[in-house]
C-alpha cells in the first residue's frame, strides 16, 4: 500500500464505508463541494451525490440534533463540526438526547451516529481553534470519545465508530493531519474501541499519551532511552471513554511507574482519570508518583503563547528523569 | 368560521448610489463634505490595511485571517453613523468599521500574529473583542442595549454578523430577546453571498434576510451594502430609533466577499469566478469616490495625498507590531480570574520554568 496522511486516511475510510453501507452519509459545513476546509471528505459529494454529502446551514445545534433523528430512523450520519471550538453548541444535545437516546428507550431507540472534529494546538490558528477540550465529551455517559494518532489507526477507529452501535464523537489532532505519512494497510478492518495501543514495550516506565502528543512524547522517549538505557514502555490511549484501565494497569504493575501526557488543561482533563484508574488497579505495584504533564488552567493562549501551553519537550524529558529517579 | 387575512407584510430595499456613482437626489442624506471625506479615508484605509495584512501573512509574519475587500462600506459607513456613546459589537470582517470606531491599525496585527492584546483598544471603549463563535455577539448586543437602557443612558448597539451566523439559533434567540424587550440595538447583516463555500440557497429558503426582522415584528429593510450612502442612512436612522425608545430594527446589507473566506481558503473550489466580476463593478470605494468626484469635493490629486498618508499610517503600524515589546511571557496568567488562585500561581511557576 502507498505512504498516506492522516487526511487521506480518514477520507478513504469515509469513501469504503460509504461504498459498503449505503445508510451512512456525510453532513456538515462546507464539507460537501468543498471537501471540507481540511478536504478530510473530499471527492465524497462526487461520487455519493447531495443526498448522501450535505452541505448543512451554519448551525451546529441543528446539525447534530438532525443527526440524531437520522439516526433513530435507520441512517448513519456521520457529521462534521469544522472546529472543536464550535462542538460546545453541540452538548445541549449530545448531554440531553444523543447519549442518552439508547438508555432512556430501554435500547428501543439507538443513535449510532459519528461527530468528528479537529482538534488541537500548534497550527498557529486563531482563537477557538486550538484547545483540548475530550473532556467536556468524555465527561457524558452513553458517550465514546474517540482520539486517533496515525493515519492506520485515525483508518481503523474511524471504521469502528461508524460500524460501533452507539454515539461517537471522533477528535482528530489537527497538528498530525499532514504532519507524515505513514505504510498502510486498507483492508477495511475496523479497530476496536475502548482499547489502547501498546506502541512500544518497556520494563521500567509506563508513559500514556494521545493524538498529537503521543507523537512528541514517542520523540522524546526515543532520545532519552538513547541517553539513559531506560526500558520505556509507551501506551496510545485510544479511546478517553469509555476507558481502558486494564491495559494501563496491567503495564504499570509489571513497570511500577508512569507518566501520563496530555495537551489538554490540567484540571479533570483525561489524565486525573488515568491517575485515579491507576489508584484503583495497580496502587500496590507503584514505586513512584504518578506524574502529569498537561497543558496548565489557562484559556488556551492565542498562537504567541500557545507553545507555552502545550506540554514542550523539555517538560516531558523531565518528568520522565523525575519518575525514574524517584 | 372565517378565513381572512390577518397580516400582510412587505419588505423595501435601498440603494442610494447607482453603480456608476450617480446618486437618487431625493434619498441623498446630503452629508456634510467632512463626514463624506471621512467616509471615503476610512473605507479606502481598511481596503489598504487589508491588502497590507495578506501580504504580512504571507510572509509568515501573521497567521490566518480574514479579509473584508469590497465590504468596507457596510461596516465602515455604519460605524460611522454612531454616535461615540453607542457600542460596536463585530464579528470579523467588519476591518473598516473598527477603523472607524477608531481602532488603532497595529492592533489587527496583534491579533492575527496571535496576541490577545490586540483585543482592546483605548480609543475605542465602547467595542467588543472579535467574535469567532458565529452569532454568539448577537445576544450580547442585547444584553449590552439592555443595560444601557436600564441605566438610563441614551446610547444604543450596532451587532454585525454575516449571511452564515444568522442561521445560528444565538442569532434567532438574540433578535427575539431585543424584539420583546424592545431593546436599542441595530442587527446589520454582512449579507456577502457566501459562508466559506456555502452559497445563500444552502444556507436558508428565506428570499431576503431582511424578511427574517417581519418574524419577529421590528423593522427590517434590505440596503445596497456597497453603497456607502444607503448604508450610512438607513444605520443612521435605526440607531436613532433605537435611541429614542422605539426599539431594535434589522438591516440586510447586500455585498459581496471580494477574496477568500480566509487565507486557508481557495474559493475556485466552489465558486464561479464570474461572479466575483460581476461583483467587480460595484466596488464600493470606486463609487463613492465618484460621487465625490461629481460633488467636486474630490480629484485625482487628492488621491496621491490620502494614498500617501494612509500608507505611512499602516507603515507605522507594522513598525510598532515588529518591535512589539510587551511581551509578557506569563501574560496568560495574569488575566484568569480577578483574584489570586493558590494552584494556579503553582502553575505559573512550572508555566515560567519552561517558557521561552
Ligand atoms: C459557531 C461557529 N461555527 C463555525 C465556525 C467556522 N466558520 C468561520 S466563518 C464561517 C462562515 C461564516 O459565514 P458568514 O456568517 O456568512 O460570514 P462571512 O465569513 O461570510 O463574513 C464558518 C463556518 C465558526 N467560526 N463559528
Ligand atoms: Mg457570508
Amino acid at each position: 500500500m502507498p505512504k498516506l496522511t492522516m487526511v487521506q486516511a480518514i477520507n478513504l475510510a469515509l469513501h469504503q464505508e460509504m461504498e459498503r453501507d449505503d445508510t451512512v452519509l456525510i453532513m456538515g459545513q462546507d464539507v460537501a463541494v468543498n471537501g471540507g476546509v481540511f478536504r478530510l471528505t473530499d471527492g465524497l459529494f462526487d461520487k455519493f451525490g447531495p443526498e448522501r454529502a450535505l452541505d448543512t446551514p451554519l448551525a451546529e445545534g441543528g446539525i447534530i440534533g438532525a443527526m440524531l433523528g437520522m439516526a433513530i430512523n435507520g441512517l448513519k450520519p456521520v457529521g462534521e463540526i469544522q472546529f472543536s471550538g464550535f462542538a460546545y453548541l453541540t452538548l445541549a444535545q449530545l448531554e440531553g438526547n444523543v447519549a442518552r437516546t439508547r438508555s432512556r428507550s430501554l435500547s428501543k431507540f439507538t443513535a449510532p451516529l459519528v461527530l468528528r472534529m479537529p482538534y488541537g494546538g500548534g497550527v498557529r490558528a486563531l482563537e477557538h481553534h486550538s484547545e483540548s477540550k475530550e473532556a467536556y465529551f468524555a465527561h457524558t455517559a452513553g458517550l465514546k470519545t474517540v482520539i486517533p494518532s496515525t493515519p492506520q489507526t485515525a483508518y481503523r477507529l474511524l471504521l469502528a465508530a461508524i460500524r460501533d452501535p452507539d454515539p461517537v464523537v471522533f477528535m482528530e489532532p489537527k497538528h498530525s493531519y499532514r504532519a507524515f505519512k505513514e505504510e498502510f494497510e486498507a483492508d477495511e478492518e475496523a479497530g476496536e474501541l475502548s482499547r489502547c495501543r501498546i506502541v512500544r514495550e518497556g520494563e521500567d516506565l509506563t508513559v500514556v499519551s494521545w493524538g498529537a502528543m503521543l507523537h512528541r512524547t514517542e520523540k522524546v522517549i526515543e532520545q532519552f532511552v538513547e541517553d539513559t538505557g531506560a526500558s520505556v514502555e509507551l501506551i496510545d490511549l485510544q479511546t478517553i471513554a469509555p476507558m481502558d484501565g486494564n491495559t494501563i494497569a496491567q503495564s504499570v504493575r509489571k513497570t511500577g511507574r508512569a507518566v501520563v501526557v496530555q495537551e489538554a488543561q490540567r484540571t479533570l482533563g483525561p489524565a486525573s482519570e488515568i491517575i485515579a484508574l491507576i489508584n484503583d488497579k495497580a496502587l500496590m505495584y507503584l514505586e513512584a508518583p504518578v506524574k502529569r504533564v498537561t497543558g496548565f488552567d489557562v484559556v488556551m493562549p492565542y498562537f504567541a503563547r500557545e507553545n507555552f501551553q502545550i506540554p514542550s519537550e523539555p517538560r516531558i524529558r523531565d518528568a520522565l528523569a523525575e519518575t525514574l529517579a524517584f | 368560521m372565517p378565513s381572512k387575512v390577518i397580516a400582510r407584510f412587505s419588505v423595501s430595499y435601498q440603494q442610494i448610489l447607482d453603480e456608476k456613482g450617480g446618486v437618487d437626489e431625493k434619498l441623498d442624506p446630503k452629508l456634510p463634505d467632512d463626514k463624506l471625506l471621512e467616509i471615503y479615508r476610512v473605507m479606502l484605509t481598511g481596503r489598504r490595511l487589508d491588502e497590507r495584512l495578506l501580504k504580512m501573512q504571507r510572509s509568515g509574519r501573521v497567521g490566518t485571517l480574514p479579509v473584508s475587500v469590497g465590504q468596507e462600506a457596510a461596516s465602515g459607513a455604519a460605524a460611522l453613523a454612531m454616535e461615540d456613546d453607542d457600542w460596536f459589537v463585530g464579528s470579523y470582517r467588519e476591518v473598516a468599521g473598527r477603523i472607524a470606531r477608531g481602532e488603532e491599525l497595529y492592533k489587527s496585527m496583534l491579533i492575527y500574529g496571535g496576541f490577545e492584546e490586540g483585543n482592546i483598544s483605548d480609543n475605542a471603549p465602547r467595542m467588543l473583542p472579535l467574535s469567532i463563535i458565529l452569532a454568539s455577539q448577537i445576544p450580547h448586543a442585547v444584553g449590552l442595549a439592555y443595560a444601557a437602557k436600564m441605566r438610563g443612558e441614551k446610547t444604543a448597539v450596532l451587532a454585525f454578523s454575516g449571511d452564515g451566523a444568522t442561521s445560528e439559533g444565538d442569532w434567532h434567540e438574540g433578535i427575539n430577546f431585543a424584539a420583546t424587550w424592545k431593546a436599542p440595538v441595530v442587527f446589520l447583516v454582512q449579507n456577502n453571498h457566501w459562508a466559506i463555500s456555502t452559497p445563500l440557497h444552502k444556507q436558508m429558503n428565506n428570499r431576503t434576510i431582511a424578511q427574517r426582522g417581519v418574524a419577529y415584528d421590528i423593522p427590517c429593510l434590505q440596503v445596497d451594502g456597497n453603497d456607502a450612502l444607503a448604508v450610512y442612512k438607513a444605520t443612521k436612522e435605526a440607531l436613532d430609533r433605537a435611541r429614542n425608545g422605539e426599539g431594535p430594527t434589522l438591516i440586510e446589507a447586500l455585498t459581496y466577499r471580494m477574496l477568500m473566506h480566509t487565507t486557508a481558503d481557495d474559493p475556485k473550489k466552489y465558486r464561479p469566478e464570474q461572479e466575483t466580476e460581476e461583483w467587480k463593478k460595484r466596488d464600493p470605494l470606486t463609487r463613492f469616490r465618484a460621487y465625490l468626484v461629481n460633488k467636486r469635493i474630490w480629484d485625482g490629486d487628492r488621491d496621491g495625498e490620502l494614498e500617501e498618508t494612509v500608507k505611512s499610517e499602516i507603515d507605522a503600524a507594522i513598525e510598532y507590531y515588529r518591535n512589539y515589546a510587551d511581551y509578557k511571557l506569563d501574560q496568560p496568567f495574569d488575566h484568569q480570574f480577578g483574584t489570586i488562585v493558590e494552584t494556579l500561581e503553582e502553575q505559573r511557576a512550572e508555566y515560567l520554568k519552561y517558557a521561552r
